[in-house]
Order: C-alpha cells, then structure tokens, then sequence
C-alpha cells in the first residue's frame, strides 16, 4: 500500500475511536438523564430527603453541595494562585523547587478515598472539627488543590518569555510585569480550569463520607446566622452533599423510592457538572475577549 | 570558520564628538555560568547619533546589547562587570535601580512583542504604571509617539482595537511607539526588522532615521545594508569581543581587522 492510502486508513481508524468515544459518553448522560429528569421537579429540587417514605427530595444536599464547594474555592483559589504564581514566575531552578513540584504532583495523583481518610483523621478527629462541612472544605482544599496549582503554573508559563521582557524593558518591576502583563493574559485559561476544578470538587463523593459527614439535618432557610446551629450557613453541622447522598441511597437507602430518587439525584448532578464546563468555556472566551480587547 | 588574531583590535574614541556621550562602557565582561560570553568591550555612543552592532551568529552583539540596560539580569547565573556609564553614574552596580534606569534605557526587541491589550493601552500601560494619570498627556503621547513610530496614520481609528490584531511590521512599530512614549535618553534594539518583510523593514528603518533627532540609538542587526543605511557609526563584534569600532562610512569603505573586512565583503567564515 502507498502513503495516501495508509493516510486514509489512519484517518479512518482515527476517526472510528474519536467516535467511539463520543459515542460511549452520549449512551451514558443519555442514560442517566432519561432514566433520572422525569423525577425532577420543582418539589424534588426544594424538599428535604425522606428516609423512611417515599417523595423526599434532595433540597438540602444540593445546597450543601454547593456551600462546600463555595468554601473550598474561598480557601483553595487565592493558595493555588500564589503558588502557581511563584513556582512559574519566581521559583529558582533548583532541588527544592523540583522536590515541591513532585509533591504537588504526587499530591495530584493520590486516590480521593486516601484524602478522605486523611481529613478524617486530621481535621475531624485530630482538630476536632467533626463531621463538618469546614472539615469537608479543607479536605476538597487538598484534593483540589495540587490540580489548581498546576493548572496557574501552566496557564501563567504558556505566556511567552518575551511578554515578560517587554514589561521589564519598559522599567516594570518584575512584580508588576506578573501582575498588570503575565496574569491577565493567563487569566482565561486560570478562570476555565478553576471552574473545571470547581466541577471536579462538586462531583466528589468518596473524600467527603468520612468528613462532612452523610446526613443532612434539616436546615432552618429562615435564619441565616451562621452560629445557630440548623443555619445554612453554618459550617460546623455536618452536610451530606449531593454526590455523598447518591453514593448513600445505593448502598444502604431504605426508602422506598430509593431508585428513582438516585436516579433524579444523578440526573441533577450531570446536569450541574456539564454547566460547570459549559460555564467554563463562556466565561474564558469572553474574559479572554475582555482582557485582549479583541 | 577561519582563524582570526583576537587581540588585533581597532576601536576609536570618540575624542570631540559633536554631541556629548550618551552611553558608555569600560571593559564590559559578561559570563554565563563559567562562559565569558563578552570580553572587554569598551564602546561610546553619542548623542543624537545611530550605532550599529554587526557581527555574525553567537559574535555577542545581542549579549552586549543585552547588557547595556541589564536584561541580563533576569538570566539565571549571568554575571555582568566593567562599567556602564549613563550620566556620569555607572549603571552596572547594585544601587541602581534597574526599574527606572530602564525608563531612560528603552529597548525594542526582534520579535515584536505588543501586550494583548488595546493599541491605546499598549502605549499608556507603563505611563499609568508609572503614576501618570493626566488623560489629555496621555492622549498626547500615544499620537506623538505613533505619528513618530509612523503608525498612527493607520491606527489612529483603532486605538481601541486589540494589538494582536495587527501585521508583524504595524506590531513592531507599535514596540517602537510603546517604547519612545515612555521618552527614555537611549534606545537599544535588537535585530528589531529581522522577523519583518522588507516593506516593513524599510518603514521601520525610515522611522529609525527620524527618531534619531530625538533619541541615541544602539541597534543589533545583521543586515550589513541596514547598517550601511542608516547608522553612523558601526561595532564589529567576533568571538565574544568587539574587534572594530569606527564611523560606519570608514569601517565598511575601508575595515582595519581582517575579521571586520571579510565579514563586510561577505568572505567570513
């Protein structure tokens, strides 16, 4: 056979994964969401979770879900920036800086279910926060964080060297050229893995059973003190999340419509996660927009 | 590459230049690491005048370019000695500071690097940085400095567009506005026509030539015509040293080092 037909076969074959692949992830959220959205209503969305009977809903698990994540970014945003910012910008190329660069990564790779363990032994038992959602914060701090981190060095070090030189060269200082020249060109690509991150952060199950807990004690919406102890904001009560809440319904869920309340629960859960990344798409291109004056 | 005599130099100084001089340097050393990549060079630039460092790939033009506003600084395990002088104050010593000496010290580079910020901002980001706040100043600078850079025929209904939008030669005149708005004494540019078709090339070397009313201009290039053209004096740079130094007219009409004459009659290495 001759270049231009192998060309051919390669693309085809090429062509035959790349479709598999859409092909597998079509059939799952397809699943999911026609098995799951016919249970989702107004009601399902807003409603506490029955244990006993059935039409439980799961209101206070995705506001749960989305406090954790909230305070998890809080904490794990402005530590990933100032990291990112000095291992690419500031960090000599030496062992120390290549030892802290291993850890992140090892750090990155480790299972959910270890970190898990960790912040239940560490911030639950050691500082006694006890199931709490700070102590959930903190451990989705730690799992979020080396993948940020990464995410800052990456985006800041794809900005070329000579945009750098051009600030210095114009009687920048070097912290300046960081931040007035080098960020706000990285930013689109800071703010889109942030929101990736924030997708990942509010799907994870396995690092939070052990630390903010699985049960969700109903929440008083009308008082908003955080020191009162049914307030939603409150961050000492323990808060099943929404994904803990699916892992829980299927292992051990005794009410009777346990099936369909997985089922809408996953549904929302997709649906939230898929705006996630949508979200980060928009809101990179048009910042990046902004930034560039493009 | 033929073997020249390294320590046959000929280097004039500038003993009643019409204007004074601008910048200056005595032995100039500059190592990377163990590499002594520059070896005493000691050049003077005048005033209101144009000087071209030539040589050819890895001479140290650029390195001693690099030098002369500490660029070099930023290089991990450079090491820079000998002095540089700029109004009597020798630059290349710890109490300068290299922030706003590079006010009075600009510099273009060879690929034109424009910030991914409007054409306006491009040219009033360091002015602001600097504490200029006055809009109508502001205003002022970016037509004066883009009429002087030839550009603001062709921009001057853009300004807010995105720099990045324009072609590599309007980018680069942009540096060159960007870098005269700040008003610096000198400027030193590195092969700043080298990424440039030649349209472009001799827009920019015509900017060149009206810009030296105003400033001192040191300008790498390896473009023997362009050095012909448009400077007044000329630096041969070989092997790490700069060999000769002489009015431009004389150094290509009649070189004195052997390594200068083959590199202008295009016989080098």
């Amino acid at each position: 056979m001759n270049a231009k037909k192998w060309d051919k076969v390669a693309t085809a074959v090429l062509t035959g994964i790349a479709g598999l692949i859409v092909l597998l992830l079509a059939c799952l959220l397809g699943y999911i969401l026609v098995r799951g959205l016919p249970h989702v209503t107004w009601q399902f969305l807003t409603k506490p979770a029955q244990t006993f009977t059935k039409g439980g809903g799961i209101g206070v698990q995705l506001f749960n879900s989305f406090y954790l994540l909230i305070l998890a970014m809080v904490i794990s945003i402005p530590l990933s920036i100032g990291a990112g910012i000095y291992l690419a910008e500031y960090a000599p190329k030496n062992w120390v800086t290549n030892v802290v660069r291993t850890a992140i990564e090892v750090l990155s790779s480790l299972p959910s279910v270890v970190v898990g363990l960790f912040g239940f032994l560490v911030f639950v038992i050691q500082f006694k926060l006890g199931f709490s959602i700070l102590a959930g914060a903190l451990v989705l701090t730690v799992f979020n964080l080396p993948l940020l981190t990464r995410n800052v060095e990456d985006a800041l070090k794809s900005i070329h060297f000579t945009q750098r030189e051009a600030g210095l060269a114009l009687g920048l200082s070097r912290y300046e050229t960081v931040k007035h020249v080098v960020i706000p060109e990285a930013l689109p690509n800071i703010i889109t893995g942030m929101i990736l991150g924030a997708g990942r952060v509010f799907g994870e199950a396995a690092a939070l059973i052990y630390t903010a807990g699985q049960s969700a004690p109903s929440l008083d919406f009308t008082n908003w003190n955080p020191m009162y102890i049914a307030s939603p904001l409150n961050p000492m009560r323990p808060a099943e999340t929404l994904a803990v809440h699916i892992w829980k319904i299927n292992s051990e869920g005794i009410m009777p419509d346990a099936t369909a309340v997985s089922a809408g629960a996953s549904a929302v859960l997709i649906i939230a996660v898929l705006l996630f990344n949508w979200l980060a798409r928009v809101i990179g291109k048009r910042v990046y927009r902004k930034m560039t004056a493009a | 590459m033929a073997d020249y005599d390294l320590t046959q130099t000929h280097i004039i100084h500038l003993d009643e230049p019409k204007h004074e001089i601008a910048l200056s340097t005595e032995k100039l050393n500059v190592y990377y690491g163990e590499n002594r990549a520059m070896h005493d060079a000691s050049l003077q630039f005048e005033r209101y005048r144009i000087t071209a460092l030539i040589g050819a790939s890895g001479s140290g033009k650029s390195t001693y370019l690099r030098s002369l506003n500490r660029m070099n600084d930023n290089i991990a395990n450079s090491r820079v000695t000998g002095k540089i002088m700029y109004r009597d104050l020798n630059i290349n010593s710890d109490e300068i500071d290299v922030y706003k000496m590079r006010e009075h010290i600009g510099m273009v580079f060879q690929r034109p690097n424009p910030f991914a910020k409007s054409i306006y901002d491009n040219i009033t980001f360091a002015l602001k940085r600097h504490g200029q706040k006055d809009k109508k100043y502001l205003d002022e600078v970016v037509e004066t400095s883009l009429k002087q850079a030839a550009l603001w025929d062709q921009v001057k209904d853009s300004l807010g567009k995105s720099a990045l939008a324009l072609s590599g030669g309007q980018q680069q005149r942009l540096c060159i506005a960007r870098a005269i708005a700040m008003k610096p004494d000198i400027l030193l540019l590195d092969e700043p026509a080298s990424a440039l078709d030649p349209i472009s090339t001799n827009t920019v070397e015509e900017t060149l030539i009206r810009l030296k009313e105003e400033f001192t201009i040191v300008i790498v290039t390896h473009n023997m015509q362009q050095a012909a053209r448009i400077s007044d004096y000329t630096a041969f740079f070989h092997s790490g040293r700069a060999l000769e130094f002489d009015e431009t007219r004389k150094l290509f009409t009649r070189p004195k080092i052997k390594a200068a004459e083959d590199y202008v009659s295009g016989h080098f290495g």
